[in-house]
């Protein structure tokens, strides 16, 4: 039918070389020579200023790393990774310490503007009054550069810092959880990150302490062929809550870039945590060229009696993302949620899910997951459920929803559930919905253009995921999604 | 307001219109009746602009302007309105969000403000009122597990609320009780103005019976065979469709 025909052609034409944050910042850096051995380890170590426990434990992740071999049984599908041709580490040249973002260095500052930073640091900057607490620990490159509201932070006793502080100011910390959740030879990547992170969050909220604002980190990849390794350590003490923010987003590049995170949560007793991202980084030019492979390692201990932790994601960005948020349900009556939309456009490959192991009674856990396919890409859900004997009454709520724009992209749906007692429930539900010619046809009667159509369509099918997020990211997320699927329909 | 003249279309390249004529002026309402598969909806369709039906031939002037010119998201901004034979359901958007989006899209093709919200609502719920559209249905997903009534209330309260020049209706009387049709018709009668146009497509003359149309349009093989006044419609009905083609 003509109408597909055109829309075949014009998911063709996505411009996705104009992709909107697809800019560098010329920053002279600090950087490692290319290719990974045991002195760029030292090197990084080094650069850090770390004790050496802390270059031992790289080291033998480095030595754990290399006897490990890379996953494939995923469905995406990239060139081989030349791990030799890839820097280890960068970092911005005029290190400093800054009170506020207007001491920033003004091209880094220049770099956060174009991205459209949804916070208000500027009214804050401004010292304009009322303006929402948020606190900012800005990762450019590899170090950390701006780290503000500390003090206010520090009055509730809460840490909130870059990780490579932490090694230094609390170590106790950092030797006690780091790898607890997430031990260093859990996967290829995770070995990787072990041995080369180069900076990412720590944040410790004490016992009883509710945090008195959200926590926000910017993540962005800056220097080519830079693999980017953030580590992220997030401790919540009995009857704690806070709620922590990460969004990203990365400029053009030809070559992929590599990105490997892990991060850990520990939920103790009653405490709760809320983790939520955005994810857009660079996601490749329209012939799938570029852009960047993210294979990620995030994962929560609920240890405590009745603890929490829900994971939101909005994934729109890079080529292929690998991403398993994960939730380890060991204390009785712990919770774990996972609200995921994944959108894929392009040639991007989404291959991306949550594990939800129940380990204690009563245990219960909820999976909403949107996924939204367009262009040339594919799109797989992939997820476990898995209750132990022990683990009796546990309560398991799927949903898996996917919507299919044009007919070039794929949705794929893996749900494995692995029941070890039969007094569990699992509750799973899937649809597959299409943006065909007849529902465009019928909305454009009514007034609404093409882009119109899709954005009402899509975030109509994203709300529940988008209702998730904090305030000041819900907005922007639900921006960034209408922005992703631009021009997806003709 | 609309001027077809020797229109020819065809879908998956079968002809189905054949030289239709037909022009509509301001404040009148016509009716074209038809056995099945003679081509109304697609004389519907293809006013509306849907990419499935080709135009062959013929001309369509609409304000004055030619009608192919435009966009299908143009032509509803500048007055053209379709009620669906078949509503389409999208899963996940509220009806009321989808009635917004709507009217703001087309007030903002036209260059006006946006409603506000408070006034966008007491619109909704004066027009939902009217065609007892309760405030649950304005929650749900558009069309999704509505009966065929409710879809076709639905229709008209879209159509009450973009307040269109040509009023475009395809078989809104099907699935309706004789309660609904009531209501239908009294809601599409309140629309009834000096500069508005209603082309109203129907297979009974049941519907005829509330609105009372001026003129009436056989439509058989994509042509129109005959047409007349009301009159016509009860004609239709007493001889059946052989007797109006054996004489045309
Ligand atoms: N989208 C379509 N694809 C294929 N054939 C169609 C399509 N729409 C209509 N037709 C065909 O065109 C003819 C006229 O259909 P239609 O305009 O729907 O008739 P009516 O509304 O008068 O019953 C029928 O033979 C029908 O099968
Ligand atoms: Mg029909």
């Amino acid at each position: 039918m003509a109408a597909i025909k055109e829309t075949v052609n014009t998911v063709a034409e996505i411009d996705l070389d104009n992709y909107k944050y697809g800019f560098t910042t010329d920053i002279e850096v600090d950087k490692a020579p290319k290719g990974l051995n045991e002195d760029i380890v030292r090197f990084i170590s080094a650069k850090k200023d770390e004790p050496e426990w802390m270059l031992e434990w790289r080291l033998s992740a480095f030595r754990r790393w290399k006897k490990l071999e890379e996953p494939d049984w995923s469905s995406v599908h990239y060139p081989k990774i030349d791990f030799e041709d890839l820097y280890y580490y960068a970092a911005p040249k005029k290190k400093i310490e800054l009170d506020s973002l207007d001491d920033l260095d003004p091209d880094i500052l220049e770099t956060y503007k174009k991205l459209g930073i949804p916070l208000k640091e500027q009214e804050i900057l401004a010292g304009v009054k009322g303006a929402s607490n948020i606190a900012v620990d800005a990762v450019f490159d590899s170090v950390s550069v701006v780290t503000t509201f500390k003090a206010k932070l520090a009055e509730s006793g809460v840490i909130f810092c870059p990780i490579s502080e932490a090694i230094r100011e609390h170590p106790e910390l950092v030797k006690k959880y780091l790898a607890s959740v997430v031990p260093v030879g859990d996967n290829f990547y995770a070995a990787l990150n072990s041995a080369v992170f180069t900076d990412g969050s720590f944040v410790y909220i004490p016992k009883g302490v509710r945090c008195p604002m959200e926590l926000s980190t910017y993540f962005r990849i800056n220097e080519p062929n830079t693999g980017q390794f953030e580590r992220t350590l997030i401790i919540a003490e009995a009857g704690s809550h806070v709620s922590y923010l990460e969004g990203c987003t990365a400029p053009m590049r030809d070559e992929n870039q590599l990105h490997a995170a892990v991060v850990e949560i520990i939920v103790m007793d009653d405490a709760e945590v809320k983790y939520s991202t955005v994810q857009n980084w660079y996601p490749g030019n329209s012939e799938g060229v570029g852009g960047v492979y993210n294979f990620v390692t995030k994962r929560a201990d609920c240890r405590g009696k009745n603890s929490k932790v829900s994971w939101t994601q909005v994934e729109t960005g890079s080529a292929i993302t690998w991403k398993y948020p994960s939730c380890i349900l060991r204390g009785d009556g712990s919770q774990g949620e996972f609200y995921s939309i994944a959108i894929s456009n392009g040639y991007q490959q989404i291959d991306s899910g949550t594990k939800m192991i129940h380990l204690g009674k009563n245990t219960k856990s909820r999976i909403i997951s949107k996924g939204i396919s367009a262009g040339h890409s594919s799109n797989c859900y992939r997820g476990i459920v898995s209750t132990q004997r022990k683990a009796t009454n546990v309560r398991n709520f799927t949903q898996c929803d996917s919507l299919l724009i044009g007919d070039k992209c794929s949705a794929h749906t893996v749900p494995y559930i692995e029941a070890r007692n039969s007094s569990s429930t699992f509750e799973h539900e899937a649809t597959t919905s299409k943006i065909n010619d007849d529902v465009m046809f019928y909305c454009r009667q009514r007034g609404l253009n093409e882009e119109e159509a899709v954005a009402v369509i899509v975030n109509g099918f994203c709300k529940e995921v988008l209702q998730n997020l904090p305030m000041e990211f819900a907005v922007e997320a639900q921006k960034l999604v209408a922005i992703s699927l631009e021009g997806s329909v003709g | 307001m609309l001027e077809i003249k020797n229109l020819q279309a065809s879908v998956e390249e079968k002809p189905i219109l054949k030289g239709l004529n037909l022009t509509i002026n301001a404040g009148e309402v016509h009716a074209i009746m038809g056995p099945n598969g003679a081509g109304k909806s697609t004389l519907a369709n293809v006013l509306a602009g849907q990419a499935d039906y080709e135009v062959d031939g013929g001309s369509v002037s609409f304000h004055g302007e030619d009608l192919f010119e435009l966009e299908i998201e143009e032509r509803a901004a500048k007055g053209l309105f379709l009620s669906f034979q078949y509503p389409l359901e999208i899963p996940g958007v509220a009806t009321m969000t989808f009635l917004k989006e709507s009217i703001n899209a087309q007030r903002k093709q036209r260059g006006q403000d946006e409603l506000s919200t408070p006034n966008f609502m007491k619109l909704v719920k004066e027009k939902a009122q009217q065609l007892n559209v309760t405030p649950e249905m304005l929650r749900r997903p558009l069309n999704v597990g509505f009966s065929g009534g409710e879809k076709k209330r639905n229709e008209i309260l879209q159509m009450l609320l973009l307040e269109p020049s040509l009023c475009i209706l395809d078989e809104t009387d099907s699935g309706l009780d004789i309660d609904a049709l009531r209501v239908v018709a009294d809601g599409v009668n309140s629309l009834r103005s000096p500069d508005r146009a209603m082309l109203i497509i129907t297979h009974y003359q049941r519907l005829l019976d509330y609105i009372k149309p001026d003129f009436v349009h056989i439509l058989v093989d994509g042509k129109i065979v005959k047409s007349g006044g009301a009159e016509l419609a009860h004609e239709l009905e007493r001889d059946g469709y052989k007797d109006i083609i054996a004489s045309a």
